[in-house]
């Protein structure tokens, strides 16, 4: 793949294992193994058995036809937001806690932002009967409550990080330093397209099967495979590298990731990576990041817990860079708004997160036939108090 | 030249050399129960730095470590976090402590060697770090992000040319070939974790830890090795020389700075930890 990572572990400059070296083994294991075990046919089965008959996969292309009159173009939501768990972290969920049996790992543990992952995680970890810690943010905690109790009921540690920001990074931070004084029983199953190589292209891989489904069904909706755009918003990158995936080759389709502007890229509460940060080195790879002149990462803020994340991983910030992928930002007003629009027009409660994509559609001039794809990250079900809050209801 | 010439170079300069070769000058001389110290530049107040390193030198340390704070030091546990916190809420910087820094060698002869994270080095500019560490009289950088191939493949270079040494970190699940090839592009000494951990951990010698010891002792390696995490008093500083050339006391030390009057304690603890 043209824009895929190198032996290095480098998308261009960024990407790489900027580890210590308490984590060397850990990650050389799964950089040896990774692409072998993905490859294996009954690796291949079993994942694709879970994906459809656990998370209910293929999940719809739906041609939203209110949206579609309205914004002048097809507009098709891929529907990741019907899946089991509710967003699309259970499809890199699956695929790693596969691997982390083949390993031999006999314990789990994750980083959540919004809960999603953790929540996801949790499910894989009680399903296939290994022990889990979740490691969150201690202000997510509060904001994400339910997907606290979904955790805890799935039988998993849910473990505070009280440190920095007291959100993503931080429980990132804990979950490594878990790792350091874990290194041989445990795997960590990182939630995004970050960390050091070869998680950033492994996540990637996993969630590639959101494009893969999208091109067959698009290519049913409209004879073609290929659409005129394709939309997803950005927290680390995950479910936008998966609805990216397979059409990163495929050059007249124009990529736009949606960064999380919080109160405007201005306004010192923001998230938008690409606008406000600076090459530099985080949890484990080199990318684009939200720091002061000094080298110390800023703490980002979005109303959506899941993009309030102060890096992208390293294939965005490469797509960045080179203009393979356009990035802009949305503010947390415009994605509420964009929330309400969809529940009510589409009769869809999208999460916070997903809304942000949605509301990109309104700064966007469509032809009449273009095919406009938007990547429905995950439902709203865990936002319904932030969104009530804001609205007044 | 390549790079590990260059290296094996340095390895072998002769010891009436400029400030960088205070480390090989110390190793030279001194073989055993070497004691370095690490602190965090910045706590528990700005300007404390070199006040404190001249402390520790008169005290009888052999070299020290100055950590620069970073946000997010995921290799460190709670003490060496609070400091980093601290010092920068303090306001610690490079820049501040290069600042403090100036003084340095007026005040202080033992080696000194800056450790911290790499994207604060990444942007004050890799080459522009180690180019005004040198010229301060910093003798070597511990950066524990900053793994081998990386340092090798981008870096090395800016590290050579000005003489400092960057020291490599070895665990116990570090692989033979690995620590191999750290001993090529190690000039000075190589960092020995006691176990798989984050700094601050207590250390009880036990089976295992004794074998890894043992192990690395008979690879019979060109560089010393000296033993850092969990070493906090005598006993452990006692056990670790018996393998080693020496050993680094962190945490411990640390938490020394947060009390009343460490200056004037700092004699009774290095003493502690000498015996």
């Amino acid at each position: 793949m043209k824009y895929g990572v190198n032996e290095h572990g480098y998308y261009g400059d960024f990407g790489g294992a900027y580890i210590p070296e308490m984590l060397y083994p850990n990650v050389e294991e799964l950089r040896q193994q990774y692409i072998n075990i993905i490859n294996d046919e009954g690796f291949k089965a079993e994942f694709d058995d879970l994906l459809k008959n656990y998370v209910g996969r293929p999940s719809p292309l739906y041609h939203a036809k209110r949206y579609s009159e309205k914004y002048g173009a097809n507009i098709f939501f891929k529907r990741e937001d019907l899946n089991h768990t509710g967003s699309h972290k259970i499809n890199n969920a699956i695929g790693q806690i596969l691997l982390a049996k083949r390993l031999g790992k006999k314990r789990i543990i994750a980083e959540t932002g919004a809960g999603q992952h953790g929540v996801a995680t949790a499910t894989v970890c009680a399903l296939m009967g290994i022990e889990c810690v979740v490691y969150m943010g201690e202000i997510d905690m509060a904001r994400q409550a339910p997907n606290v109790s979904r955790m805890k009921m799935l039988g998993a540690t849910v473990r505070p990080a009280s440190s920095g920001s007291k959100t993503l990074k931080d429980a990132t931070n804990e979950a490594l330093r878990d790792w350091i004084g874990n290194p041989v029983d445990t795997h960590y199953i990182i939630g995004s397209v970050v960390g050091p190589y070869p998680y950033p292209d492994m996540v990637a891989r996993f969630q590639s099967v959101i494009s893969e489904e999208t091109k067959k069904q698009l290519l049913e909706h409209t004879g073609n495979e290929l659409p005129q755009y394709v939309l997803a918003c950005v927290g680390g990158g995950s479910n936008a590298m998966g609805m990216f995936y397979h059409f990163l080759d495929d050059e007249q389709v124009k990529l736009v990731a949606i960064e999380a502007a919080g109160k405007g890229v201005d306004s010192g509460e923001s998230a938008a990576t690409t606008f406000l940060g600076q090459e530099g080195v985080l949890h484990g790879s080199r990318t684009i990041l939200m720091q002061t002149p000094d080298g110390q990462v800023v703490e980002p803020y979005s109303i959506s817990a899941g993009l309030d994340y102060p890096g992208i991983g390293p294939q965005h910030a490469h797509l960045y860079k080179i203009n393979r992928a356009q990035y802009v930002s949305v503010t947390d007003d415009e994605a509420m708004k964009a929330g309400l629009l969809c529940s009510q027009m589409e009769g869809i409660i999208p999460a916070i997160e997903s809304s942000h994509a949605l509301a990109q559609l309104e700064k966007m001039k469509f032809d009449i036939n273009d095919n406009v794809v938007i990547c429905l990250s995950g439902r709203g079900d865990k936002d319904l108090d932030t969104y009530i809050k804001y609205f007044g209801y | 030249m390549k790079l590990s010439d260059k290296i094996f170079a340095m390895n072998n300069e002769p010891l009436t050399m400029n400030s960088s070769n205070r480390l090989n000058k110390l190793f030279a001389t001194k073989k055993d129960n070497l004691l370095s110290i690490y602190y965090t530049a910045g706590y528990p107040a700005l300007n404390t730095t070199v006040d404190i390193a001249e402390a520790l030198e008169k005290a009888g340390a052999d070299f020290l470590e100055v950590g620069f704070p970073y946000s997010d030091p995921v290799a460190d546990g709670p003490t060496i976090q609070h400091s980093s916190e601290q010092a920068l809420e303090n306001g610690m910087t490079l820049n501040q402590l290069f600042e403090e820094l100036t003084e340095l060698r007026k005040r202080v002869t033992i080696p000194i060697l800056l450790m911290g994270y790499f994207n604060p080095i990444v942007q004050y500019g890799v080459e522009r770090f180690c180019k005004k560490a040198a010229e301060l009289g910093v003798d070597g950088v511990i950066v524990p992000d900053l793994p081998m191939y990386e340092y090798e493949a981008m870096y090395a270079n800016y590290f050579i040319d000005n003489n400092l040494s960057n020291i490599f970190l070895v665990t116990p699940q570090t692989s033979e070939d690995r620590i191999r090839k750290i001993d090529e592009l190690s000039n000075s000494f190589i960092y020995l974790l006691s176990s798989s951990s984050i700094t601050g951990g207590s250390l009880q010698l036990t089976n295992s830890i004794e074998d890894y010891y043992k192990r690395i002792k008979a690879m019979e390696l060109s560089n010393p090795t000296i033993i850092g995490f969990g070493i906090s008093d005598h006993k452990t500083f006692e056990q670790a020389c018996s393998y080693a050339n020496g050993a680094i006391v962190g945490s411990k030390f640390v938490k020394l700075l947060a009390e009343d009057g460490y200056m004037e304690k700092i004699p009774g603890f290095i003493k502690g930890i000498k015996g």
